[in-house]
């Protein structure tokens, strides 16, 4: 397919690598910082590929991984009420809570259904006036333009019985936070592009200046992933530290204004909790007071729910990056994808996950 | 779960007052909506996520992208372009 096959040519791919070999003369250490990278990465066998002293770490951008415990406990309490139906992208569904999953709470009875889009849930309520229709709208930025058009349209056509459960995420600051720990080994990353296809790219230019690491907002195929890495270790063996597009075929410097418009709308700023690594400052979304009405948190009082996280999980490390899978003793025995004890196993973007998918736990691939 | 593809525009329509169209991933089609791309047209190439145009592929870019990989290696294969697709 047109705009997929030329960014899987082997042949550009090995002309990219050869070019990555020749540039470095260093160690290196890069994060990507989106988890379909890191699937990418894993499943094409990317960073088996680069030179021994170029590593790649992943990032904390998978929104199911980094979803918190507390909002889960929460998704599970509301989904349970008979009244409710439940609402959420398939990948949410087998994701563990303190007391199992959407996917065990659906096999008990609960109305839980799986939407492809957000906007689907607006017939849903149409259709179903006497029932409350809650989605769980969880995601990065990227997901954010359909979440707040979804609840938009709600307010403005009138549907009621439509909320949402808001549990948003924002790529910069955890960033942020991972520069500013003091066991920080991040030196330069691959920004996450289809982020930046709706927020633009201006809001890294400081974090690249204040941290002085390369960022180069890097597509999702093999080719652009190549791309990507060679321009970051260009800037990391000449000492510059600046933001540069490889999407450039997807997003320019100022994304896209009409769905920012509408996101800032819908969302303001808060601090939030992120799973396996704790609270950032300002590092996500809720929805706005004007949006009370559509807002689950607000519309179903949960009573405190309290946790229950594996100790022996380090997927927190994972996130920042000072950790891989292979480091965890559970990695591929106590913890699995079907049977998931943390943050980054849940997910098929999850670092845990992706090693695992490609049988990484085997040690076949163990570098 | 932020995974997005390029699809292409084969239908337009509206529904309830949004934007719309019949977007083709390969072999299959999906209703998506255009709200944040009003320039697209049929033919263009989106970038699609959770039902969401995000993106126009800009033909522009990604002729000169694919260019800046020819001068790369010698990948003179490439300007035969495959036409397995439309
Ligand atoms: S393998 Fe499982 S327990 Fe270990 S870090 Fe990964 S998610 Fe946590």
């Amino acid at each position: 397919m047109k705009h997929l096959d030329e960014y899987r040519d082997g042949r550009v791919a090995r002309a990219l690598l050869d070019q990555i070999r020749a540039a470095v003369t260093r160690p290196w250490v890069l994060m990507e910082v989106c988890g379909g990278q890191t699937h990418s990465i894993v499943r094409h066998g990317i960073d088996q590929l680069l030179p021994a002293s170029l590593e790649l770490v992943h990032g904390p951008g998978c929104p199911v991984c980094v979803t918190p415990l507390e909002m889960i406990d929460k998704a599970h309490a509301i989904a349970q009420r008979p009244e409710v139906i439940f609402c959420s992208f398939g990948d949410m569904l087998r994701v563990p809570g303190s007391r199992g999953d959407l996917l065990t709470l659906k096999g008990h009875g609960a109305d839980i259904r799986v939407v492809y889009a957000p906007l689907d849930c607006l017939r849903i309520a149409r259709d179903n006036p006497d029932r409350k229709v809650v989605f769980f709208a969880i995601g990065f930025e990227t997901t954010a333009p359909a979440n707040a058009l979804a609840v938009h349209r709600a307010k403005l056509e009138g549907v009621a019985n439509f909320s949402m459960l808001v549990s948003h995420v924002l790529v910069p600051p955890a960033m942020t936070s991972i520069l500013q720990s003091a066991q920080n080994r991040v030196q330069g990353f691959l920004g996450p592009g289809h982020v930046c296809t709706v927020m633009g790219f201006a809001e890294y230019e400081p974090i690249a200046a204040a941290y002085r690491v390369p960022i180069v907002i890097t597509g999702f195929e093999p080719v652009d992933l190549l791309h990507g890495i060679l321009m970051a270790v260009k800037q990391l063996e000449s000492g510059r530290h600046e933001v540069e597009n490889q999407y450039r075929r997807l997003l320019g410097r100022d994304g896209n204004p009409a769905a920012r418009a509408l996101i800032f709308e819908v969302f303001e700023t808060v601090d939030r909790k992120w799973r396996g690594i704790g609270s950032i400052p300002k590092s996500g979304y809720r929805l706005r007071h004007e949006y009370r009405a559509h807002d689950a948190e607000r519309l179903f009082e949960v009573e405190d729910v309290r946790t229950n996280e594996p100790t022996i999980c380090i997927s927190g490390q994972i996130l920042r990056g000072l950790k891989k899978p292979h480091d965890c003793p559970a990695f591929g025995t106590a913890c699995t994808p079907q049977h998931p004890l943390g943050a980054t196993m849940v997910s098929s973007e999850g670092a845990c996950a992706a090693y695992h998918s490609y049988r990484r736990h085997l040690g076949e691939a163990a570098r | 779960m932020c995974l997005a593809i390029p699809g292409k525009v084969v239908e337009l329509f509206d529904r309830k007052g949004l934007r719309m169209a019949r977007v083709a991933f390969g072999g299959i089609q999906r209703d998506t909506c255009l709200e944040y791309v009003p320039e697209a047209k049929v033919g263009s190439y989106v970038l699609v996520h959770v039902g969401m145009a995000l993106s126009v592929v800009d033909e522009e870019e990604a002729a000169r992208t694919l260019e800046l990989f020819r001068e790369m290696g010698q990948l003179d294969e490439l300007d035969s372009p495959q036409e397995t697709e439309r």
